[in-house]
């Protein structure tokens, strides 16, 4: 009992649904996270500042102290989903995500090197993360170049260079002094704390460059997953779309990290929790953006619920969180028999 | 070694040809100026034995593989040239291993056959839901419509993945070893859904296959290479001898004719008759 065009559509519907669901959860979750904090803010006045209607003190707290670490807080999350939905979909693994490629331990590489050799400026250590991730994205990518970058390759390589990088890491916080090292593990644990608007335009504007870019191309990914050769037989140039997502997934991944740290573990499992709820295969690119958006501020909104304000860096909630559910994960594949 | 087969001079200009084509990976070469035409409306199969370079061959003639020398000719352009949807258009390639993606259902799968008609903005028409439809019916697998494809069994997949091919309304259709891993009943299956489709439809297929006798049983044209180079082709009928095998395969071997359809039938020589034929050799 199917009605013409019926299987594409349903498929469409659900994906929509998740896609409006999960939107709607990361913007509560905003909306929840402005209004909480040593000053709290019940969700009506914080609707109502935003719309530019609260008293001069709330309109303070809200548009100026914590709108832009909220946004920060989404941007980065969505930033993450997408960029480790492209890296797992590329990779066509669940394990290549830029946690595990080694793109956040570059980020961070960039940072420290600013921090402990430089004695950086808090824009700076932004840039050297960028610059950072950006080198080890191009890194990854060229040492795994062989007839075109396979999966396990990647992986393999992207865990390697990861290796090197984390060394390289612990000796640069070994030669720093006490207070280089401590603002240098702050940045190391991913924190969307006195995150101000200079961190959302940019963020805001590569967001709005790059997300159509994938979304375009989305159709030729989807054809990649079942191996280079279909997709070719199919009519998409492998090479080429393979080459420019890779780009915006480095360029996503490291614009994130550069703005709130390497927050750990959203990358890796927006994607595979999209994919969940989805129920269908494909890359799941925009369900996972906003799967990473909602998970970001949900879990600084947990963190800060739990143990007070700007008490617990968001990337450490995630990091439990993603750890878990990583742990979840492979236990019940492996009971799946496939793993 | 210039190796160049003469082909049989060109009485009309068959859609799909390869000129004297250099195939390699890396520095490996596996062919040196092979040439090789494909009949148009032909059931053509490639045989040889394993490294002769026969799916490099298919990979080539399908863009999958660039030649360092010469050129893959499709309808009168060079493949590599042409618009990469155009060339999806017009020519269909099953690869000799496909993964399924995890969770993915047999009407998806067969859907994604129709991305070459399909653009940014129109994504999917009744034409597409058509021809989906028709192609599951033709390959027996529409009452799976909605099963997962990595629940299936091995034939079944293997349909699946066909119909997928078909989806794609190619006149060209390329098959690389479609009847490995799968049991005999099957390989039989889906030979016989292969000559249906050259043979009720007019598609050009053609096929990798590893039996001989598959090949010799199918083919309407056989393409026999060794070491990267064309040994011979023609109708089996015309081609297929002992000589011919033992030349190709280095296999000693008796040629009858098929009970069932009258084709060349290859019985390998026993072995202790090729023990004796060594020792007084020797």
């Amino acid at each position: 009992m199917r009605a013409p065009g019926g299987f594409s559509v349903r498929l469409d519907v659900r994906a929509l649904a998740v896609v409006v669901l999960l939107l709607v959860a990361a913007l509560a979750a905003g909306i929840a996270l402005i209004g909480t904090g040593d000053a709290r803010i019940p969700a009506a006045d914080v609707l109502r500042t935003l719309a530019g209607d609260g008293t001069a003190y709330q309109d303070f707290i809200v548009n100026e102290l914590r709108l832009p670490r909220v946004l920060v807080g989404l941007l980065v999350g969505a930033s993450l989903g997408l960029g480790g939905a492209l890296f797992q979909t590329i990779s066509r693994n669940p394990l290549g995500s830029p946690d595990v490629l080694g793109l956040s331990q570059g980020s961070t590489a960039g940072a420290l090197i600013v921090i402990v050799l430089m004695g950086g400026s808090a824009g700076q250590v932004t840039a050297g993360a960028l610059i950072g991730g950006l080198a080890t994205g191009v890194a990854i990518y060229l040492l795994a170049w062989k007839q075109g970058v396979h999966g396990y390759r990647l992986v393999l390589v992207g865990i390697g260079v990861a290796a090197v990088v984390t060394a390289v890491n612990g000796y640069l916080l070994t030669k720093a002094d006490l207070v280089d090292a401590a603002r240098a593990v702050v940045w190391m644990t991913g924190s969307l704390d006195g995150r101000d608007w200079d961190q959302v335009w940019p963020l805001l504007v590569l967001c709005a460059v790059l997300v159509p870019v994938v979304l375009v191309n989305a159709r030729g990914l989807r054809l990649m997953e079942m191996g280079d050769d279909i997709a070719g037989a199919l009519g998409v140039r492998v090479q080429r779309v393979r080459l420019l997502l890779m780009v915006c997934a480095v360029l996503l991944t490291a614009a994130a990290t550069a703005a709130a740290g390497p927050v750990g573990f959203v990358a890796l499992t927006a994607p595979q929790l999209a994919r969940r709820l989805t129920r269908s295969p494909g890359p799941n690119l925009l369900p996972s953006l906003c799967m990473g958006a909602a998970l970001l501020v949900a879990a600084d909104w947990a963190s800060q619920r739990a143990f007070g304000a700007d008490q617990l860096p968001v990337g450490v909630v995630t990091g439990v969180l993603g750890g878990c559910y990583l742990l979840w994960l492979l236990v019940t594949e492996r009971k799946a028999g496939r793993i | 070694m210039s190796g160049t087969h003469p082909n049989t001079p060109r009485s009309t200009v068959n859609r799909l040809s390869a000129e004297k084509v250099t195939l390699a990976y890396d520095q490996r070469v596996i062919a040196e100026e092979l040439s090789v035409e494909i009949p148009d409306n032909s059931f053509t199969v490639i045989v040889g034995p394993n490294a002769c370079g026969k799916s490099t061959l298919l990979r080539a003639l399908s863009r999958m593989l660039k030649p360092h020398e010469g050129r893959v000719l499709l309808d009168g352009q060079t493949i590599q040239s042409m618009p990469a949807k155009k060339v999806a258009r017009t020519l269909g390639l099953l690869p000799q291993s496909s993964v399924a993606p995890d969770g993915i259902t047999v009407a998806d799968l067969v859907g994604r056959g129709r991305y070459p008609h399909q653009g940014l903005l129109r994504q999917w028409s009744a034409e597409d839901e058509r021809v989906v439809q028709e192609s599951m019916r033709q390959t027996g697998v529409a009452e799976l419509a909605d099963r997962y494809v990595d629940e299936l069994s091995g034939g079944q997949r293997q349909r699946v993945w066909i119909a997928m091919a078909l989806a794609q309304q190619t006149p060209l259709l390329l098959l690389d070893e479609p009847t490995t891993y799968l049991d005999i009943q099957h390989q039989i299956d889906v030979l016989d859904l292969c000559a249906e489709l050259h043979e009720t439809q007019g598609r050009t297929l053609v096929a990798v296959l590893h039996d001989l006798n598959h090949a010799a049983r199918y083919a309407t044209h056989l393409i026999a290479l060794r070491g990267g180079e064309v040994i011979a082709e023609g109708a089996p009928n015309d081609i297929v001898t002992a000589e011919l095998v033992e030349s190709v395969f280095g296999l000693r071997c008796q040629v009858i004719d098929d009970p069932e359809t009258g084709t060349p039938l290859v019985v390998p020589a026993a072995r202790k008759a090729r023990a004796q034929r060594v020792t007084a050799a020797s």
